[in-house]
């Protein structure tokens, strides 16, 4: 318990360093909320952007400013879009069920067959499969997530007809129940292999080495030397302990695995975070950037401080240092 | 054994160096071969591989794939290395400054890198070209912002472990100034880790480079694998081609650079390759 809230009191910093940097971000950017509503409107006076900038605050000294911002992110008021005429912070929690959906796909589907593929190619070192499997991983760690995904659509979505192109669910076909979750789970697949075999990659090296580190450590020679099978020393002796730094990775990962998300999400139409990058991106809608930025930075925090509650319980030998 | 008999011994690295020199060869020689603007109209377009003069087909607006691919390569080579010698700069200089110093000083280098490790890179570089309008600089000074921070932990655990050893007290009595000492003297001890990691960076740099050109980030005055690949994806059901061979250009050149970056590895550090 001491441990969790110590994790937690680190935290704060990198959570405080991060609004500012955001907010900084926020002033380099060109022209302010009123340049943009301005822009909207086709034509203010001088006068008028001066009242609106006095409304706004923006007339303000800069820590006056940044001291309003942080009241402001700690309300979660991260903002207006005025492209889309919604708050910002709106829009994002309008759009992160998609994105936590693909994401804990993704991740169950990258760290499933990376253990499995890793456990494989440990355990017939040198063999053809060992081989095969080092030569996959070292192919899809090197193939950009983007060109994948088009790639997929090209085989399986316009040839094969296996799989849609493109968004969430079919709003034509008005399904209910389990039929609009099979539906959603169809438009799934591709997104998610796309998006899951750069750190399936990843994971596959990692739990190669892992296990082969584990099998020469003093234990496994004791627990051979006690009689126990190899298999039993493999699958509970070795295994466990190689899961460990699996785990840790999956955690330090989720940060890349937003990144990939707005391309994945980009190419497929997929209405999460991502694609609500995209679309800000491309109507220079910095603002809503900026909001999703942040929002994507506490959400990495957040979940390395659980995997690191996970991991410590799992394995007491680690500490806060 | 000298640098090349240890790196010759890895069979996929030289396998990569020979792509590498390849895409490199196609990269300077891209005006010889293709001396029109890639991005100027050159035929007929939406032509399929190996029909009306193309090689490899042509797009919408009749733009030679080859040649973008060929004027591409030089964009891509360029942005990694310059990206990685930026992002391996300030890495040195952060992880030097840290673990040279130790302290407070090292204290909070290590926060902010550790913010910077946090935050996810390739939104922030996203968000960074935005700000700064595309450009080959803008995209170079995005990628070095996100990925300076492993280079700094590196270096500085290497000072950490160098800083008190002989030579360098040695180097403090003969009066030699701090500076000096962590140029002259730590750094050229610990820069062949930071040779491999650096040669892995051209790789994601590379990568993270064709991702914002694909996203519409790329700078709009010169050709580029991602942007071929971006405009293309339009055509995905008529024009396959076009998005194609740009990518086939990025995996070849990514997965060259990871074999010769884990060549690196083993001719630097010997010992490593053969305890596993």
């Amino acid at each position: 318990m001491r441990y969790v809230v110590k994790r937690l009191l680190q935290a704060i910093p990198i959570v405080l360093a991060i609004v500012v940097l955001n907010f900084f971000l926020l002033q380099l950017a060109e022209g302010d909320a009123v340049d943009v509503l301005a822009g909207e409107a086709g034509s203010a006076t001088p006068e008028y952007m001066a009242e609106l900038r006095a409304k706004f605050g923006l007339d303000k000294p800069l820590p006056v400013q940044l001291a309003v911002y942080l009241k402001n992110v700690v309300m979660f008021d991260l903002g207006y879009s005025f492209r889309h005429d919604m708050p910002v912070s709106q829009l994002i929690l309008d759009r992160l069920v998609p994105t936590l959906l693909l994401m804990v796909a993704t991740i169950t589907l990258a760290v499933g067959f990376g253990i499995l593929l890793g456990l494989v190619a440990a355990m017939g070192l040198n063999t053809w499969r060992d081989t095969a499997i080092s030569i996959f991983a070292l192919i899809t760690y090197a193939t950009p997530l983007f060109w994948v995904g088009l790639m997929l659509i090209v085989v399986f979505s316009l040839n094969l007809r296996w799989f849609p192109t493109s968004g969430m669910e079919n709003f034509a076909m008005f399904y209910e129940g389990w039929d609009r979750v099979k539906d959603i789970a169809h438009h799934l697949v591709l997104p998610t292999v796309t998006l899951s075999l750069f750190y399936l990659a990843l994971y596959t090296r990692l739990m190669r080495a892992s296990m082969l580190e584990q099998a020469g450590q003093d234990y496994v020679t004791t627990a051979r030397a006690k009689g126990v099978t190899e298999n039993r020393i493999m699958f509970v002796h070795v295994l466990r302990n190689a899961l460990l730094p699996v785990v840790t990775m999956a955690g330090v990962q989720v940060g890349a695995l937003i990144g990939g998300s707005v391309i994945v999400e980009s190419v497929f139409a997929w209405p999460g975070l991502g694609m609500l990058a995209f679309e800000a991106l491309f109507s220079r809608d910095l603002n809503l950037l900026l909001g999703i930025f942040l929002l994507s930075a506490l959400l990495v925090v957040a979940v390395n401080l659980v995997v690191d509650i996970i991991y410590s319980s799992l394995d007491p030998r680690i500490e806060v240092n | 054994m000298t640098f090349w008999k240890l790196f010759a011994r890895n069979r996929g690295a030289v396998v990569g160096l020979g792509i590498l020199v390849l895409i490199a060869v196609m990269a300077a020689t891209a005006s010889l071969f293709f001396p029109a603007d890639p991005f100027s109209l050159a035929g007929k377009p939406m032509s399929p591989p190996g029909e009306n003069g193309f090689l490899l087909g042509s797009d919408s607006l009749g733009r030679d794939v080859a040649a973008g691919i060929a004027h591409g390569a030089k964009t891509s080579l360029l942005i990694g290395l310059l990206a990685t010698l930026v992002a391996v700069g300030i890495g040195i200089v952060m992880g030097a400054l840290a673990g040279y110093y130790g302290g407070p000083i090292d204290n909070l280098l290590m926060r902010v890198t550790e913010m910077f490790q946090t935050i996810p890179s390739f939104i922030f570089a996203i968000l960074l070209v935005a700000i700064m309008k595309p450009s080959i600089e803008s995209i170079v000074i995005a990628i070095a912002v996100v990925s300076w921070p492993a280079v700094a932990r590196l270096v500085r655990g290497e000072f950490l472990s160098l800083r008190n050893r002989e030579f360098v007290q040695a180097c403090h009595t003969l009066g030699m100034s701090d500076v000096r000492i962590m140029l002259g003297e730590i750094l050229p001890n610990c820069l062949s880790p930071v040779i491999v990691i650096g040669s892995l960076m051209v790789a994601t740099a590379i990568l993270i480079e064709s991702g914002l050109a694909f996203l519409g980030l790329g700078d709009p005055n010169i050709m580029s694998w991602g942007f071929q690949i971006g405009a293309g994806r339009t055509l995905l059901r008529s024009a396959w081609w076009v998005c194609t061979f740009p990518g086939i250009a990025i995996l070849l050149t990514v997965l060259a650079i990871n074999l010769v970056g884990e060549g690196i590895n083993d001719a630097l550090n010997p010992r490593l390759r053969e305890r596993t």
